[in-house]
């Protein structure tokens, strides 16, 4: 009986510990919902936006996915205060669920084949995507990589033979460095992060997409001036650390 | 066994936090039958990336299962009735995949039987055998994260049986093998069908190690966890007729065998 009322108590304190302070406005922290091709980049956008002004105190968390994963969690109302989409769609349903406001584009990012480190499997064009005696993968058509990926394919005319539709970029790079598949094809910015592991082969520009990112401001906000600094940041001085991770301006 | 017994008295503050648990557990499953798109049910779950998944689920989930009966019986016979040194290793050891985070899993498995694996690169030097992308790198990657349901319910149920029938028999000139088929194994055998029940349950709803380990292809290893979380990222109502088509299958399984099997 003891236990039991102790167990009460704590659990009592634990729900009304959850219910204060949360929303608070004046502690000065915004959370940003980012695409999970901007993991590291962002990590670092945010750490110099913390330093930039010291008379500002706000302080900024960080939280990756992919684009429509977090798309999905912004429009079920979770708490966040700025959403940086890898693709315009994702945003658009965002802006148009009257979540956000109006999106700025701040990056863009280009497609490249990435292979492990020696290219043991000879690639050296997107023609090899229909070979179905190299292991390949691509992302997922449902999310932006494995949409620009096909959209390239497409314009090269070939018709792929993946062995596996990743469901994010992070994934499927993770295939290529280990060595289990022959290529993928994912942004520039994922191969330069990989450093040696893997080499990185360009895409013709007649066939690459671009891909851009827009920024917004969410309207559920509880901090809306400390949101619309961290955007105007990143449009701004912002641009600096995108670059130095390859992302191209806007 | 079936010894009747009196309705017990129910302490009556146990109540609530059962309740509690119930509802906990309950709850997200309305949610889930309050989203569905009812009217378009019959559509969306005949759709050939449906199909595909679920005949890959089920076949795989039997399949790790019939692996892990074959090997995991034998191991939960060892650690329950021998001992030796290290054995509490083994024991840790074959458990471990249970608290692993599923993707850790995954990578681990392609570590050891990947085409650069410890393991999978002599083989596929050898023979051009390669597991990931294939169903059979499903079927591994299933029956890692599930044996150790199996092996630790036909253990704990091997502990709790008499052993004296086995002595008998031996005495009465049974050989080992004898003993174990027609005297261990059928004690056992509450003990194995429940195991074989969870660690099918286990496998049927695997996705980390499943996509880290074998990737996601249609009709080749894209299972319905995987189908249904990429569902989620362009067709939600999609991903919720997969989720209740994989929630049927698991109690069509369950409901029936339940009540018999897990006590």
């Amino acid at each position: 009986m003891r236990l039991l009322s102790i167990l009460v108590t704590t659990g009592v304190l634990v729900v009304l510990g959850g219910c204060g302070g949360t929303d608070d406005a004046a502690d000065g922290s915004i959370t940003v919902f980012a695409a999970a091709s901007l993991t590291d980049a962002f990590d670092e956008v945010a750490d110099a936006f913390e330093a930039a002004d010291p008379d500002v105190d706000v302080s900024v968390d960080v939280s990756f996915a992919g684009s429509s994963s977090l798309r999905e969690q912004v429009l079920e109302g979770a708490p966040a205060d700025v959403f940086a989409s890898a693709n315009v769609p994702n945003m658009d349903a965002v802006v148009e669920a009257g979540a956000a406001g109006s999106p700025r584009v701040f990056a863009t990012n280009r497609l490249q084949i990435v292979v492990p480190a020696g290219n043991p499997a000879g690639i050296d064009g997107l023609d090899d995507f229909a070979d179905d005696e190299l292991l390949v993968g691509l992302c997922a058509a449902e999310v932006p990589c494995g949409d620009f990926a096909r959209q390239a394919l497409d314009r090269a005319g070939v018709r792929p033979a993946p062995d596996t539709n990743e469901p994010d970029v992070r994934a499927l790079l993770t295939k290529v460095e280990a060595g289990e598949l022959d290529a993928g094809i994912v942004y520039v910015t994922d191969v330069a992060s990989a450093g040696d592991r893997v080499e990185g082969i360009d895409i013709p520009d007649e066939h690459n997409v671009v891909a851009t990112y827009p920024i917004a401001t969410l309207t559920g906000s509880g901090d809306p001036e400390a949101a619309a600094a961290f955007v105007a940041f990143v449009l701004g001085d912002g641009q600096d650390v995108l670059a130095e991770f390859g992302f191209g301006r806007p | 066994m079936s010894r009747r017994r009196r309705p017990p008295r129910t302490p009556w503050v146990l109540l609530p936090f059962a309740v509690a648990a119930v509802a906990f557990i309950a709850l997200p499953l309305v949610g889930l039958l309050q989203r569905a798109p009812w009217s378009d049910l019959g559509d969306l779950v005949t759709e050939p990336v449906v199909t595909d998944a679920l005949r890959l689920s089920i076949v795989s989930a039997f399949a790790a299962t019939g692996i892990s009966v074959l090997v995991g019986v034998p191991l939960a016979w060892v650690l329950a009735r021998t001992s030796f040194r290290g054995r509490s290793l083994v024991r840790a050891l074959v458990t471990l995949p249970i608290f692993l985070p599923p993707v850790v899993g995954g990578a681990s498995l392609l570590f050891a039987f990947g085409r650069r694996g410890l393991v999978g690169e002599p083989v596929y030097e050898a023979t051009g055998l390669l597991l990931p992308f294939s169903i059979w790198g499903v079927i591994a990657a299933n029956t890692f994260v599930a044996m150790p349901f199996l092996i630790i319910t036909v253990e704990s149920g091997l502990r709790a049986a008499d052993d004296r029938y086995e002595d008998a028999a031996a005495t009465l000139g049974a050989g080992r093998w004898t003993v174990f088929r027609r005297i261990t194994l059928p004690n056992a055998m509450p003990a194995v069908l429940a195991g074989a029940l969870l660690c099918w349950a286990r496998a049927l709803g695997e996705f980390g190690a499943t996509v880290t380990f074998a990737g996601n292809l249609q009709g080749r290893t894209q299972t319905m966890p995987l189908a249904v979380f990429l569902a989620l990222e362009s067709n939600r109502e999609a991903a919720i007729a997969l989720s209740l088509v994989l929630i049927a299958v698991s109690l069509a399984v369950l409901v029936p065998l339940r009540d018999r099997w897990l006590r």
